[in-house]
Protein backbone atom coordinates (compact mmCIF):
# COMPACT_ATOMS: atom_id res chain seq x y z
CA UNK A 1 0.00 0.00 0.00
CA UNK A 2 1.07 3.82 -0.84
CA UNK A 3 1.56 6.26 1.68
CA UNK A 4 1.75 9.49 -0.40
CA UNK A 5 1.12 13.01 0.51
CA UNK A 6 -0.20 15.25 -1.79
CA UNK A 7 2.86 15.73 -3.66
CA UNK A 8 3.30 12.28 -6.03
CA UNK A 9 6.89 12.28 -6.46
CA UNK A 10 7.69 10.93 -2.88
CA UNK A 11 5.80 8.14 -1.63
CA UNK A 12 6.26 5.26 0.79
CA UNK A 13 5.52 1.51 -0.07
CA UNK A 14 4.49 -1.12 2.25
CA UNK A 15 4.61 -4.56 1.32
CA UNK A 16 3.83 -7.34 3.60
CA UNK A 17 5.26 -10.70 3.34
CA UNK A 18 7.93 -9.22 2.22
CA UNK A 19 11.85 -9.10 3.73
CA UNK A 20 15.30 -8.12 2.25
CA UNK A 21 14.88 -9.95 -0.60
CA UNK A 22 12.57 -8.21 -2.77
CA UNK A 23 13.29 -4.62 -1.35
CA UNK A 24 17.23 -4.80 -1.36
CA UNK A 25 16.88 -5.76 -4.88
CA UNK A 26 13.88 -2.99 -5.63
CA UNK A 27 16.37 -0.79 -3.67
CA UNK A 28 19.17 -1.90 -6.28
CA UNK A 29 17.40 -1.25 -9.53
CA UNK A 30 15.39 2.09 -8.02
CA UNK A 31 18.64 3.88 -7.13
CA UNK A 32 20.02 3.18 -11.15
CA UNK A 33 17.07 5.16 -12.17
CA UNK A 34 18.19 8.58 -13.00
CA UNK A 35 14.53 9.87 -12.01
CA UNK A 36 14.90 8.58 -8.68
CA UNK A 37 16.55 10.96 -6.08
CA UNK A 38 16.31 9.22 -3.04
CA UNK A 39 15.50 5.91 -2.16
CA UNK A 40 15.78 3.25 0.75
CA UNK A 41 13.98 0.61 2.57
CA UNK A 42 13.58 -0.11 6.30
CA UNK A 43 11.72 -3.14 7.99
CA UNK A 44 9.95 -1.57 11.13
CA UNK A 45 10.29 -4.48 13.33
CA UNK A 46 11.77 -7.77 12.62
CA UNK A 47 8.79 -9.39 14.04
CA UNK A 48 6.29 -8.07 11.66
CA UNK A 49 6.45 -9.28 7.65
CA UNK A 50 6.59 -5.63 6.41
CA UNK A 51 9.23 -3.51 4.64
CA UNK A 52 8.65 -0.31 4.04
CA UNK A 53 10.33 1.26 0.71
CA UNK A 54 10.72 5.09 0.24
CA UNK A 55 11.03 6.51 -3.06
CA UNK A 56 11.18 10.29 -3.63
CA UNK A 57 11.91 11.05 -7.37
CA UNK A 58 12.61 13.74 -9.37
CA UNK A 59 8.77 14.91 -10.50
CA UNK A 60 7.45 11.81 -11.89
CA UNK A 61 4.98 10.32 -9.72
CA UNK A 62 6.89 7.79 -7.23
CA UNK A 63 4.60 4.34 -8.37
CA UNK A 64 5.18 5.16 -11.93
CA UNK A 65 8.77 4.64 -10.99
CA UNK A 66 8.59 2.12 -8.66
CA UNK A 67 6.74 -0.26 -11.52
CA UNK A 68 9.33 0.44 -14.08
CA UNK A 69 12.05 -0.79 -11.59
CA UNK A 70 9.66 -4.02 -11.00
CA UNK A 71 10.04 -4.51 -14.86
CA UNK A 72 13.26 -3.80 -14.84
CA UNK A 73 13.73 -6.65 -12.70
CA UNK A 74 11.48 -9.19 -13.98
CA UNK A 75 13.86 -8.51 -17.46
CA UNK A 76 16.88 -9.00 -15.30
CA UNK A 77 15.33 -12.62 -14.01
CA UNK A 78 13.74 -14.09 -16.87
CA UNK A 79 17.17 -13.41 -18.54
CA UNK A 80 19.53 -15.03 -15.83
CA UNK A 81 16.88 -17.94 -15.65
CA UNK A 82 17.58 -18.07 -19.98
CA UNK A 83 21.46 -17.95 -19.72
CA UNK A 84 21.14 -20.17 -16.83
CA UNK A 85 19.67 -22.87 -18.67
CA UNK A 86 21.32 -22.46 -21.55
CA UNK A 87 24.71 -22.64 -19.48
CA UNK A 88 23.62 -25.90 -17.83
CA UNK A 89 22.24 -27.72 -20.89
CA UNK A 90 25.61 -26.79 -22.46
CA UNK A 91 27.15 -28.21 -19.65
CA UNK A 92 25.21 -31.61 -20.01
CA UNK A 93 26.02 -31.54 -23.51
CA UNK A 94 29.94 -31.28 -22.60
CA UNK A 95 29.63 -34.03 -20.15
CA UNK A 96 27.65 -36.69 -22.34
CA UNK A 97 29.70 -35.72 -25.34
CA UNK A 98 33.51 -36.25 -22.97
CA UNK A 99 31.51 -39.51 -21.45
CA UNK A 100 30.86 -41.18 -24.97
CA UNK A 101 34.59 -40.43 -26.05
CA UNK A 102 36.06 -42.17 -22.55
CA UNK A 103 34.07 -45.20 -23.77
CA UNK A 104 35.14 -45.32 -27.35
CA UNK B 1 49.80 2.47 -3.93
CA UNK B 2 52.04 5.15 -4.42
CA UNK B 3 50.48 8.48 -3.81
CA UNK B 4 50.36 10.55 -7.01
CA UNK B 5 49.83 14.20 -7.04
CA UNK B 6 46.21 14.78 -9.36
CA UNK B 7 48.25 17.04 -12.10
CA UNK B 8 50.21 13.95 -13.09
CA UNK B 9 47.40 11.46 -13.54
CA UNK B 10 46.83 10.60 -17.40
CA UNK B 11 44.43 12.12 -19.00
CA UNK B 12 41.27 10.08 -19.24
CA UNK B 13 38.82 10.01 -22.40
CA UNK B 14 35.54 11.42 -22.09
CA UNK B 15 33.28 8.53 -20.65
CA UNK B 16 35.45 6.86 -18.95
CA UNK B 17 36.39 6.76 -15.41
CA UNK B 18 40.67 7.12 -14.39
CA UNK B 19 41.80 3.62 -13.80
CA UNK B 20 41.89 3.96 -10.07
CA UNK B 21 38.30 5.16 -9.81
CA UNK B 22 37.55 2.17 -12.00
CA UNK B 23 39.78 -0.22 -9.95
CA UNK B 24 37.55 1.36 -6.68
CA UNK B 25 34.46 0.53 -8.51
CA UNK B 26 35.01 -2.66 -9.56
CA UNK B 27 37.04 -4.22 -6.99
CA UNK B 28 37.30 -4.98 -3.33
CA UNK B 29 40.64 -4.05 -1.96
CA UNK B 30 42.14 -7.00 0.60
CA UNK B 31 44.53 -5.16 2.66
CA UNK B 32 46.61 -6.39 5.40
CA UNK B 33 44.32 -4.77 8.18
CA UNK B 34 41.09 -4.70 6.84
CA UNK B 35 39.10 -4.56 3.53
CA UNK B 36 38.40 -1.42 1.52
CA UNK B 37 35.99 -0.46 -1.18
CA UNK B 38 33.83 -2.74 -0.24
CA UNK B 39 30.20 -0.96 -1.01
CA UNK B 40 28.92 -1.16 -4.33
CA UNK B 41 28.69 2.25 -6.02
CA UNK B 42 24.79 2.14 -7.02
CA UNK B 43 23.23 5.75 -7.60
CA UNK B 44 22.81 6.08 -10.93
CA UNK B 45 24.51 9.71 -11.15
CA UNK B 46 27.36 8.92 -8.98
CA UNK B 47 30.00 9.61 -11.78
CA UNK B 48 28.22 12.52 -13.86
CA UNK B 49 30.70 14.74 -12.60
CA UNK B 50 32.80 12.89 -14.93
CA UNK B 51 30.60 11.85 -17.72
CA UNK B 52 30.18 8.73 -16.90
CA UNK B 53 26.34 7.16 -16.38
CA UNK B 54 26.12 4.41 -13.64
CA UNK B 55 22.37 3.89 -14.48
CA UNK B 56 20.91 0.64 -15.12
CA UNK B 57 20.89 -0.50 -18.87
CA UNK B 58 19.15 -3.59 -19.54
CA UNK B 59 21.14 -3.64 -23.06
CA UNK B 60 24.29 -3.44 -21.18
CA UNK B 61 23.29 -6.52 -18.49
CA UNK B 62 22.58 -8.66 -21.29
CA UNK B 63 25.81 -8.18 -22.85
CA UNK B 64 27.64 -8.35 -19.51
CA UNK B 65 25.84 -11.16 -17.83
CA UNK B 66 27.56 -15.02 -18.02
CA UNK B 67 26.77 -17.86 -16.37
CA UNK B 68 29.65 -20.75 -15.90
CA UNK B 69 28.89 -24.18 -14.97
CA UNK B 70 31.77 -25.68 -13.17
CA UNK B 71 30.62 -28.47 -11.53
CA UNK B 72 27.01 -29.95 -11.69
CA UNK B 73 25.78 -33.19 -9.96
CA UNK B 74 22.97 -34.93 -8.68
CA UNK B 75 23.04 -32.63 -5.20
CA UNK B 76 25.45 -30.23 -5.85
CA UNK B 77 26.13 -27.76 -8.47
CA UNK B 78 29.04 -24.53 -8.48
CA UNK B 79 28.28 -22.24 -11.03
CA UNK B 80 30.06 -18.45 -11.40
CA UNK B 81 26.90 -16.05 -12.15
CA UNK B 82 29.69 -13.10 -14.09
CA UNK B 83 27.84 -9.45 -14.21
CA UNK B 84 25.34 -9.02 -11.14
CA UNK B 85 24.58 -6.80 -8.26
CA UNK B 86 25.54 -8.33 -5.26
CA UNK B 87 22.07 -7.69 -4.37
CA UNK B 88 20.17 -9.87 -6.95
CA UNK B 89 22.45 -12.90 -6.14
CA UNK B 90 21.86 -12.68 -2.51
CA UNK B 91 18.01 -12.38 -3.05
CA UNK B 92 18.35 -15.76 -5.03
CA UNK B 93 20.83 -17.15 -2.18
CA UNK B 94 17.84 -16.35 0.19
CA UNK B 95 15.53 -17.78 -1.79
CA UNK B 96 16.82 -21.21 -2.32
CA UNK B 97 17.38 -21.24 1.29
CA UNK B 98 14.03 -19.79 2.58
CA UNK B 99 10.96 -19.32 -0.01
CA UNK B 100 11.68 -22.74 -2.13
CA UNK B 101 8.78 -25.07 -0.90
CA UNK B 102 9.41 -29.07 -0.06
CA UNK B 103 7.95 -31.79 1.52
CA UNK B 104 8.91 -32.70 5.00
CA UNK B 105 6.88 -34.44 7.70
CA UNK B 106 4.86 -32.28 9.73
CA UNK B 107 2.76 -34.69 11.94
CA UNK B 108 3.10 -37.69 13.39
CA UNK B 109 0.71 -39.84 14.90
CA UNK B 110 2.68 -42.47 17.57
CA UNK B 111 0.59 -45.35 18.66
CA UNK B 112 3.15 -46.95 20.69
CA UNK B 113 7.08 -45.91 21.06
CA UNK B 114 8.39 -47.88 23.53
CA UNK B 115 12.26 -46.79 22.36
CA UNK B 116 14.56 -45.08 24.39
CA UNK B 117 13.68 -41.76 22.16
CA UNK B 118 11.28 -39.60 23.07
CA UNK B 119 7.76 -38.95 21.36
CA UNK B 120 8.68 -35.09 20.30
CA UNK B 121 12.34 -35.68 19.94
CA UNK B 122 11.64 -38.80 17.62
CA UNK B 123 9.17 -36.52 15.49
CA UNK B 124 11.49 -33.79 15.21
CA UNK B 125 14.41 -36.15 13.89
CA UNK B 126 11.12 -37.57 11.45
CA UNK B 127 10.49 -33.72 10.32
CA UNK B 128 14.37 -33.39 8.89
CA UNK B 129 14.38 -36.05 7.26
CA UNK B 130 14.37 -35.08 3.35
CA UNK B 131 11.29 -36.85 0.80
CA UNK B 132 11.89 -37.38 -2.41
CA UNK B 133 8.10 -35.92 -3.86
CA UNK B 134 8.34 -33.15 -6.45
CA UNK B 135 6.64 -30.04 -4.46
CA UNK B 136 5.49 -28.49 -7.49
CA UNK B 137 2.86 -31.73 -7.52
CA UNK B 138 1.25 -30.60 -4.18
CA UNK B 139 -0.84 -27.89 -2.91
CA UNK B 140 -0.03 -25.86 0.57
CA UNK B 141 -2.49 -27.34 2.94
CA UNK B 142 -3.73 -24.79 5.22
CA UNK B 143 -5.30 -24.92 8.64
CA UNK B 144 -8.86 -25.84 7.57
CA UNK B 145 -8.11 -28.06 4.65
CA UNK B 146 -8.91 -31.60 4.93
CA UNK B 147 -5.68 -33.80 4.44
CA UNK B 148 -6.33 -34.58 0.90
CA UNK B 149 -4.08 -36.97 -1.74
CA UNK B 150 -2.92 -33.23 -3.36
CA UNK B 151 -1.76 -31.56 0.49
CA UNK B 152 -0.81 -34.80 2.65
CA UNK B 153 1.65 -37.95 1.83
CA UNK B 154 1.71 -40.69 4.57
CA UNK B 155 4.38 -42.58 5.74
CA UNK B 156 3.75 -45.66 7.77
CA UNK B 157 6.44 -46.96 10.79
CA UNK B 158 6.04 -49.72 12.49
CA UNK B 159 8.89 -52.18 13.94
CA UNK B 160 9.24 -53.65 16.66
CA UNK B 161 12.94 -55.65 18.57
CA UNK B 162 11.95 -58.91 19.44
CA UNK B 163 12.81 -60.87 22.41
CA UNK B 164 15.89 -62.41 22.86
CA UNK B 165 16.63 -61.17 19.17
CA UNK B 166 19.87 -58.60 18.12
CA UNK B 167 19.14 -55.03 18.71
CA UNK B 168 17.88 -53.20 16.09
CA UNK B 169 19.02 -49.94 13.96
CA UNK B 170 15.58 -48.59 12.80
CA UNK B 171 16.91 -46.98 9.40
CA UNK B 172 14.42 -43.39 7.08
CA UNK B 173 13.88 -46.65 4.50
CA UNK B 174 11.20 -48.45 6.70
CA UNK B 175 9.46 -45.27 6.27
CA UNK B 176 6.49 -46.78 4.32
CA UNK B 177 4.67 -44.61 1.74
CA UNK B 178 0.82 -44.88 2.07
CA UNK B 179 -0.54 -43.75 -0.92
CA UNK B 180 -3.84 -44.64 -0.02
CA UNK B 181 -3.96 -42.37 2.94
CA UNK B 182 -3.96 -42.71 6.97
CA UNK B 183 -5.07 -46.19 8.20
CA UNK B 184 -5.42 -45.61 11.35
CA UNK B 185 -9.09 -45.09 12.06
CA UNK B 186 -10.85 -42.07 14.04
CA UNK B 187 -11.85 -42.85 16.92
CA UNK B 188 -15.41 -41.14 16.81
CA UNK B 189 -16.17 -43.35 13.77
CA UNK B 190 -15.53 -46.60 15.33
CA UNK B 191 -18.88 -46.62 16.97
CA UNK B 192 -20.46 -46.51 13.59
CA UNK B 193 -20.06 -49.64 11.36
CA UNK B 194 -19.85 -48.14 8.17
CA UNK B 195 -18.09 -49.89 5.09
CA UNK B 196 -14.81 -47.73 5.32
CA UNK B 197 -13.74 -46.16 8.97
CA UNK B 198 -12.83 -42.63 8.66
CA UNK B 199 -9.29 -42.07 9.32
CA UNK B 200 -7.07 -39.17 10.01
CA UNK B 201 -6.97 -38.20 5.88
CA UNK B 202 -9.72 -38.14 3.15
CA UNK B 203 -8.49 -39.35 0.04
CA UNK B 204 -10.40 -39.74 -2.89
CA UNK B 205 -7.96 -41.88 -5.11
CA UNK B 206 -5.02 -43.49 -4.40
CA UNK B 207 -1.67 -41.07 -4.84
CA UNK B 208 -0.13 -43.86 -7.28
CA UNK B 209 -2.74 -42.98 -9.67
CA UNK B 210 -1.93 -39.36 -10.00
CA UNK B 211 1.45 -38.12 -12.00
CA UNK B 212 4.17 -40.83 -11.87
CA UNK B 213 4.31 -41.49 -8.82
CA UNK B 214 3.59 -45.24 -9.76
CA UNK B 215 7.21 -45.28 -11.16
CA UNK B 216 8.44 -43.41 -8.69
CA UNK B 217 7.19 -44.19 -5.85
CA UNK B 218 7.51 -41.67 -2.91
CA UNK B 219 9.94 -41.96 0.02
CA UNK B 220 12.61 -40.27 1.83
CA UNK B 221 15.96 -39.34 -0.09
CA UNK B 222 18.12 -41.07 1.44
CA UNK B 223 18.14 -45.00 2.86
CA UNK B 224 20.40 -45.00 5.63
CA UNK B 225 19.39 -42.00 7.73
CA UNK B 226 19.30 -43.49 11.54
CA UNK B 227 15.95 -42.38 13.39
CA UNK B 228 16.26 -44.77 16.67
CA UNK B 229 17.97 -47.74 18.01
CA UNK B 230 15.54 -50.76 19.56
CA UNK B 231 16.63 -52.98 22.41
CA UNK B 232 14.44 -56.17 22.81
CA UNK B 233 11.11 -55.84 23.72
CA UNK B 234 10.89 -52.46 22.29
CA UNK B 235 8.80 -51.09 19.99
CA UNK B 236 7.73 -48.21 17.32
CA UNK B 237 4.28 -47.61 15.80
CA UNK B 238 3.43 -44.51 14.05
CA UNK B 239 2.42 -42.47 11.57
CA UNK B 240 3.92 -39.60 10.02
CA UNK B 241 2.18 -36.77 8.08
CA UNK B 242 4.01 -34.57 5.34
CA UNK B 243 3.09 -31.50 4.35
CA UNK B 244 4.14 -28.24 2.01
CA UNK B 245 5.56 -25.63 3.76
CA UNK B 246 9.08 -23.36 3.14
CA UNK B 247 12.16 -22.91 4.90
CA UNK B 248 10.89 -19.66 6.20
CA UNK B 249 8.68 -21.15 8.33
CA UNK B 250 10.77 -24.41 9.52
CA UNK B 251 14.34 -25.39 8.06
CA UNK B 252 13.09 -29.04 7.58
CA UNK B 253 11.36 -27.46 4.87
CA UNK B 254 14.48 -26.18 3.06
CA UNK B 255 15.30 -27.42 -0.16
CA UNK B 256 19.23 -26.68 0.37
CA UNK B 257 21.30 -28.11 2.54
CA UNK B 258 22.79 -24.71 1.98
CA UNK B 259 23.55 -22.65 -0.92
CA UNK B 260 26.49 -19.68 -0.50
CA UNK B 261 28.40 -17.60 -2.83
CA UNK B 262 32.21 -15.82 -2.93
CA UNK B 263 32.94 -13.10 -4.74
CA UNK B 264 36.49 -14.28 -7.27
CA UNK B 265 39.73 -13.66 -5.69
CA UNK B 266 41.96 -12.05 -7.44
CA UNK B 267 45.89 -12.22 -6.73
CA UNK B 268 47.77 -9.52 -8.94
CA UNK B 269 51.57 -9.12 -8.56
CA UNK B 270 52.17 -5.14 -9.02
CA UNK B 271 56.38 -6.27 -9.54
CA UNK B 272 58.53 -8.74 -10.44
CA UNK B 273 59.24 -11.41 -7.75
CA UNK B 274 62.24 -12.81 -8.81
CA UNK B 275 64.72 -16.03 -7.91
CA UNK B 276 65.13 -16.81 -4.34
CA UNK B 277 62.07 -14.39 -3.37
CA UNK B 278 59.92 -16.04 -5.60
CA UNK B 279 60.29 -19.25 -4.07
CA UNK B 280 59.77 -17.77 -0.84
CA UNK B 281 56.69 -16.43 -2.26
CA UNK B 282 55.67 -19.90 -3.46
CA UNK B 283 56.17 -21.32 -0.14
CA UNK B 284 54.50 -18.68 1.86
CA UNK B 285 50.65 -19.76 0.48
CA UNK B 286 49.13 -22.61 1.87
CA UNK B 287 47.18 -23.08 -0.83
CA UNK B 288 49.83 -22.93 -3.65
CA UNK B 289 48.28 -19.91 -5.96
CA UNK B 290 51.50 -18.90 -6.43
CA UNK B 291 53.74 -20.53 -8.83
CA UNK B 292 57.24 -20.67 -10.46
CA UNK B 293 58.26 -19.49 -14.31
CA UNK B 294 61.42 -20.17 -15.57
CA UNK B 295 62.23 -17.63 -17.86
CA UNK B 296 65.64 -18.53 -19.63
CA UNK B 297 69.40 -18.19 -18.27
CA UNK B 298 68.72 -19.81 -15.40
CA UNK B 299 66.30 -16.78 -13.70
CA UNK B 300 62.71 -17.73 -12.05
CA UNK B 301 60.19 -15.47 -11.31
CA UNK B 302 56.72 -16.07 -9.53
CA UNK B 303 53.36 -16.14 -11.42
CA UNK B 304 49.75 -16.25 -10.35
CA UNK B 305 48.85 -19.53 -11.74
CA UNK B 306 45.39 -20.37 -9.33
CA UNK B 307 43.82 -17.47 -8.40
CA UNK B 308 40.64 -19.10 -8.03
CA UNK B 309 41.92 -21.07 -4.69
CA UNK B 310 42.81 -17.92 -2.51
CA UNK B 311 41.37 -18.33 0.64
CA UNK B 312 42.34 -14.62 1.50
CA UNK B 313 44.26 -15.88 4.18
CA UNK B 314 46.40 -12.98 3.64
CA UNK B 315 49.37 -15.28 4.43
CA UNK B 316 51.16 -13.31 2.05
CA UNK B 317 51.09 -9.81 2.96
CA UNK B 318 51.23 -10.68 6.68
CA UNK B 319 55.44 -9.93 6.62
CA UNK B 320 56.67 -6.60 5.02
CA UNK B 321 58.55 -8.58 3.25
CA UNK B 322 55.65 -9.06 0.29
CA UNK B 323 53.53 -6.31 0.69
CA UNK B 324 54.42 -3.98 -2.07
CA UNK B 325 54.54 -6.90 -4.18
CA UNK B 326 51.39 -8.68 -4.29
CA UNK B 327 47.42 -7.35 -4.31
CA UNK B 328 44.72 -9.17 -3.21
CA UNK B 329 41.10 -7.79 -4.44
CA UNK B 330 37.93 -9.91 -5.28
CA UNK B 331 35.85 -9.04 -8.55
CA UNK B 332 32.45 -7.05 -7.00
CA UNK B 333 30.32 -9.07 -9.88
CA UNK B 334 31.42 -12.60 -9.92
CA UNK B 335 29.98 -14.66 -8.31
CA UNK B 336 31.15 -18.27 -7.50
CA UNK B 337 27.72 -19.68 -6.60
CA UNK B 338 27.20 -23.07 -4.60
CA UNK B 339 23.85 -24.86 -4.09
CA UNK B 340 23.28 -28.48 -2.16
CA UNK B 341 20.58 -29.70 -2.65
CA UNK B 342 19.02 -32.60 -0.20
CA UNK B 343 17.57 -34.28 -2.98
CA UNK B 344 14.08 -33.44 -3.51
CA UNK B 345 14.96 -31.78 -6.62
CA UNK B 346 18.48 -31.34 -8.51
CA UNK B 347 20.06 -28.14 -7.93
CA UNK B 348 19.96 -26.57 -11.48
CA UNK B 349 16.07 -26.86 -10.90
CA UNK B 350 16.06 -25.34 -7.57
CA UNK B 351 17.93 -22.19 -9.25
CA UNK B 352 15.48 -21.56 -11.84
CA UNK B 353 12.34 -22.12 -9.34
CA UNK B 354 14.04 -19.33 -7.10
CA UNK B 355 14.66 -17.10 -10.28
CA UNK B 356 11.00 -17.98 -10.83
CA UNK B 357 9.94 -16.60 -7.57
CA UNK B 358 11.45 -13.55 -7.50
CA UNK B 359 10.25 -12.99 -11.07
CA UNK B 360 6.33 -13.59 -9.15
CA UNK B 361 7.23 -11.07 -6.40
CA UNK B 362 8.13 -8.32 -9.20
CA UNK B 363 4.63 -9.29 -10.99
CA UNK B 364 2.63 -9.13 -8.19
CA UNK B 365 4.03 -5.15 -6.67
CA UNK B 366 3.35 -4.50 -10.66
CA UNK B 367 -0.03 -5.74 -10.32
CA UNK B 368 -0.73 -3.94 -7.16
CA UNK B 369 0.05 -0.51 -8.49
CA UNK B 370 -1.64 -0.31 -11.37
S1 LIG C 1 45.86 -14.58 0.60
FE1 LIG C 1 46.49 -16.62 1.30
S2 LIG C 1 45.59 -17.99 -0.21
FE2 LIG C 1 45.54 -15.98 -1.12
S3 LIG C 1 47.42 -15.81 -2.30
FE3 LIG C 1 47.87 -14.95 -0.29
S4 LIG C 1 48.67 -16.66 0.91
FE4 LIG C 1 47.67 -17.54 -0.89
Amino acid sequence: MEHGSADESASTFSFTDEDHTLANTLRFSLNQDPRVAFCGYSIPHPSEARVNIRVQTTGVPANEVLKDSCQDLLMICQHSRHTFSLAVQDFKNEQALKAMNVEE
Amino acid sequence: MEKVSVWDLPDVPEGQLPSHIQLQRTRVHCNPDAPTHTENVQYSGAYSSVGVDNSLQLEQFRKNFRVEVIRLGKEDMEFDMIGVDPSLANAFRRILIAELPTMAIEKVLIANNTSVVQDEVLSHRLGLIPINADPRLFDYKSENDDPKENNTIVFKLHVRCERGGPRLTVKSDQLKWLPNGSEFSLETSAAKSTAKPKTYTTFHTSQETLHDFSKKPIAPCHPDIILSKLGPGQEIELEAHAVKGMGKTHAKWSPVATAWYRMLPEVVLLQQVEDERAEKLVKTCPVNVFDIEDVGKGKKRAIVARPRGCTLCRECIREDEFKQDVALRRVKDHFIFTIESTGALPPEVLFTEAVKILEDKCERVITELS
